[in-house]
């Protein structure tokens, strides 16, 4: 009896030990924000950052002038306000009062100034160089032709950073809002060199700070106590997590060994759509899917064949059929979604697919070829199953018309060396994810200096209008008007065969508060909470 | 012994001299280079990136410093992961893929060869078949098809274990990839082990040993295990070497921070100096490893001498 009677007191005992743990634990428990990621980051130095991995960890690492807000909308950043002279030229920033670096030093302008003269330092190598480009002499620095003293940009005081550029540039606060243009801390990089970067080591000036990085396991950033919104971050701790296979992803996000994950196995949408709901969140994204195609080689060099062919495909059946709905169709080099601009969409989009193959037909005949003598068309892409699905699928869909369309899979690096290299090719697979949110990203990659003119379009037409929209910069409404009528030339001259827009698809636990989705894909873990 | 060992590690550098010049230059001659990505980069950005990392300079030039460098055990900067070098990128995860393959191949050995002699004692009864069937199932799965439905069955269904990660190295993480990694291993074993003693019970020192009245124990244990085990061993080295340098399929399904994966991610980054790092580390596992089978060789076999 008096056994039993111990017994029962020591599972009540328990219980109540359990119990209260249960109860307690939350108020003290810190909170941890596990956040997978379908890639590992590159670098946590935002001067040689290079992919979109990178962004959302330095994002919460460092903070620019401005930065973006829970629905990628423009916030002060370490700057708390600022002026644009009249000629829209000469910006001035006023650095937020007790601004700190992690070790407790003050952020000044001077450390501005460090910053982006070290990025454009040709030595660093920084492959995001071109974002400070508008300032004056910034591209001449960086292509060793101009003295990093030059540059314009100058700490008036401690407090107070002056930027000149070169032209009014309405996107400069976007691109400004970019990780190239975070500062980084000169006195540790001074004294630690290369080893600035280590866990332990980095000092930054944003929400966390960097404790420990294991390549391929994760990432784990503290709460940084010195920020100057400290009190309002309600995470605790963010661990980035890759796990580049998405289907083992999928089953640790059900485990719950992950909060979200930014990417999702798309051959399998709608069955994850079924199971879990709106927790799977997908909408456009700023991003362009599209072909491009050699304008200056016969026969492409024809308008009117390369019209043929865009119009012939069907888009709609690339993105239902192909891409499961997680691409949207696409008919403009500019996907919707900029605020104040209207896309140039092809004149064929609002027709039905039908009527737009028989006009395509006719096109090809007239030209000469038939189904019995077709045209030869090689399409390029780099190795993944959705990029080649999509190609065989514009295969079949051009054969009736008269194009024979051979495939050639390269791996990427093959594939965009060819394609730097202005190799020989008809038709290349080719994307582009905004860098800011403004039409001059999507834009300027056709203009014939453009690294990135893949398709070789050489339009003066098109080149004045875009010259015409830079020198309106100072008026954003009537430049943004010149720019969609200059995206119109290249959309009617067919300078590229855009087909798809993206979109960003994101698995989110419902326990995580603040993860807006928005056009640019940005999640600052500052602003998001967790729930249990 | 000694002299043999010696003699061997000698010959190793030679080897290991010719597959890191092959490799330094084969790897240029793929097209593409480390910059190369969908987001194209302007010359003058493209040139100061090659600057940083000396890849402008002429190739023979590249590869004099690229082996003076390696003599004072530096082996670059990785241009994928520029915050580590290729170095620290091994000291973080070779430790992790040794773990995984050690455990596995013990794993393999024990229980594919414990199969293997349960086999060949019973041959052709259904002991014998049973070993034969799993054997065969084991090593025509994939083990990209069994990582997975670990996963699903012992960390989704049953919650037994994580479905991926690497938790610090704690043991539960290791178990999915230790088992998806062994089970091949052990199908393989399990076969060699059964027809490796098969015939060493049929040979003429075992028919004496019967003769004598040995025990079944001593006769199977003493006698026709040790020479079954020569095949095993010649098998094992090669094996070892490549077990203990990662896999990528269970590194990229289990998510965990091993070396596997920069094998086959690094030829396709065209990351050089992290693929030359590799190319290193499997020769000198390979050529260790393979001392190591003729070292047990003499051990095991009294005929095998080196003097």
């Amino acid at each position: 009896m008096q056994i039993r009677n111990l017994l029962k007191a020591s599972v009540f005992a328990a219980g109540l030990v359990l119990a209260n743990g249960v109860i307690v634990a939350p108020a003290w428990a810190e909170v941890v924000y596990n956040r997978g990621s379908a890639a590992e980051p590159e670098t946590v130095d935002p001067h040689k950052t290079s992919t979109v991995y990178e962004a959302h960890v330095l994002r919460d690492l460092f903070e620019g002038l401005v930065m973006q807000d829970a629905k990628a909308e423009l916030i002060p950043g370490a700057a708390e306000s600022w002026t644009v002279s009249d000629d829209g030229k000469v910006y001035i920033f006023k650095i937020r009062q007790g601004a700190a670096w992690s070790d407790g030093s003050p952020v000044t302008a001077e450390d501005f100034v460090y910053s982006f003269r070290r990025l454009e330092d040709p030595a660093t190598g920084a492959e995001y160089a071109s974002m400070l480009y508008p300032i004056v002499n910034a591209e001449e620095v960086n292509a060793g032709k101009g003295k990093p003293e030059d540059m314009g940009v100058k700490a008036v005081d401690a407090n107070t950073l002056e930027i000149t550029l070169k032209a009014p540039t309405p996107y400069f606060l976007e691109m400004l809002t970019h990780q190239a243009a975070y500062p980084v801390n000169k006195a540790s990089i001074e004294k630690l060199g290369a080893d600035w970067i280590k866990p332990g080591n980095l000092i930054s000036n944003g929400a966390y700070t960097l404790a420990e990085w294991v390549p391929n396991d994760h990432i784990k950033m503290v709460k940084n106590p010195k920020f100057h919104d400290a009190d309002n971050v309600k995470i605790d701790v963010v661990n980035f997590i890759p796990t580049e296979d998405r289907s083992s992803a999928m089953k640790r996000f059900e485990a719950g060994e992950l909060d979200s994950y930014d990417d999702l196995p798309t051959e399998q949408l709608s069955d994850l759509k079924a199971k879990f709901g709106d927790q799977i969140r997908v909408a456009p994204y700023l991003g362009t899917y599209y072909y491009a195609i050699k304008t200056d080689k016969a026969p492409w060099d024809n308008v009117e064949l390369r019209t043929a062919i865009s119009e012939a495909i069907d888009r709609d059946f690339l993105a239902e059929k192909v891409w499961g709905n997680s691409m949207f169709p696409g008919y403009s080099m500019v996907p919707p979604g900029i605020e104040g601009y209207t896309p140039a969409m092809a004149k064929f989009a609002e027709m039905s697919q039908i009527d737009r193959e028989d006009e395509a037909k006719k096109i090809l005949e007239k030209l000469g070829y038939t189904p019995e003598k077709p045209l030869k068309m090689e399409i390029r892409y780099n190795t993944s199953e959705n990029h080649k699905n999509t190609a065989v699928a514009i295969q079949e869909q051009l054969k009736p018309l008269g194009i024979e369309v051979t495939l050639l899979n390269t791996d990427t690096k093959t594939h965009y060396g060819h394609l730097e290299q202005k190799g020989d090719y008809d038709v290349a697979r080719a994307g582009w994810i905004a860098d800011y949110q403004d039409p001059e990203t999507f834009l300027g990659i056709s203009l014939k200096a453009s690294g990135n003119n893949y398709s070789n379009y050489d339009s003066p037409k098109y080149e004045e209008a875009m010259a015409k929209a830079a020198a309106a910069g100072g008026n954003p409404e009537e430049r943004l008007k010149l720019l969609s009528e200059a995206e119109r030339i290249l959309i009617d001259e067919v300078g590229n065969i855009p087909l798809l827009y993206y979109s960003f698809h994101n698995i989110v636990s419902p326990k995580l508060v603040g993860f807006e989705d928005n056009v640019m894909d940005v999640h600052p873990s500052r602003f998001i909470s967790k729930t249990e | 012994m000694l002299i043999f060992v010696v003699r061997r590690l000698l010959t190793a550098i030679p080897t290991l001299f010719v597959i890191i010049t092959l490799s330094f230059f084969l790897i240029r001659v793929a097209p593409g280079g480390p910059f190369n990505q969908e987001r194209g980069l302007s010359p003058e950005v493209k040139a100061n990136l090659e600057r940083a990392y000396g890849l402008d300079d002429p190739l023979w030039e590249q590869y004099l410093r690229y082996l003076g460098n390696l003599l004072k055990g530096d082996f670059g900067p990785s241009y994928n992961l520029p915050d580590f070098t290729v170095r620290e990128l091994f000291e973080k995860g070779l430790p992790v893929s040794i773990q995984i393959g050690t455990s596995a191949l013990i794993l393999a050995l024990i229980v594919g060869g414990t199969l293997g002699v349960i086999a060949a004692l019973n041959q052709n009864r259904t002991a014998d078949y049973a070993v034969i069937a799993t054997a065969a199932a084991g090593s025509t799965i994939p083990t990209f098809v069994i990582a997975p439905i670990i996963q699903l069955v012992f960390g989704l269904t049953w919650t037994l274990l994580p479905i991926g990660g690497w938790g610090g190295g704690a043991f539960v993480n290791k178990i999915g990839p230790v088992i998806t990694l062994s089970l091949p291993q052990i199908a393989i074993v399990a076969r060699l082990m059964r027809g490796s003693m098969i015939e060493s019970l049929r040979s003429h020192h075992i028919r004496t040993a019967r003769a004598l009245g040995l025990s079944e124990w001593s006769v199977v244990v003493r006698h026709a295990l040790r020479g079954a085990l020569l095949p095993i061993i010649s098998y094992a080295g090669p094996a070892a070497a490549a077990l203990l340098t990662g896999s990528i399929v269970v590194e990229t399904i289990f998510a965990i921070p091993g070396v596997g994966r920069y094998f086959v991610d690094a030829a396709l980054n065209r990351d050089y100096t992290l693929v030359m790092g590799t190319v290193v580390v499997i020769a000198i596992f390979t050529i260790l490893f393979n001392l190591a089978v003729d070292i047990l060789y003499a051990v095991v076999d009294p005929r095998v001498r080196y003097d």
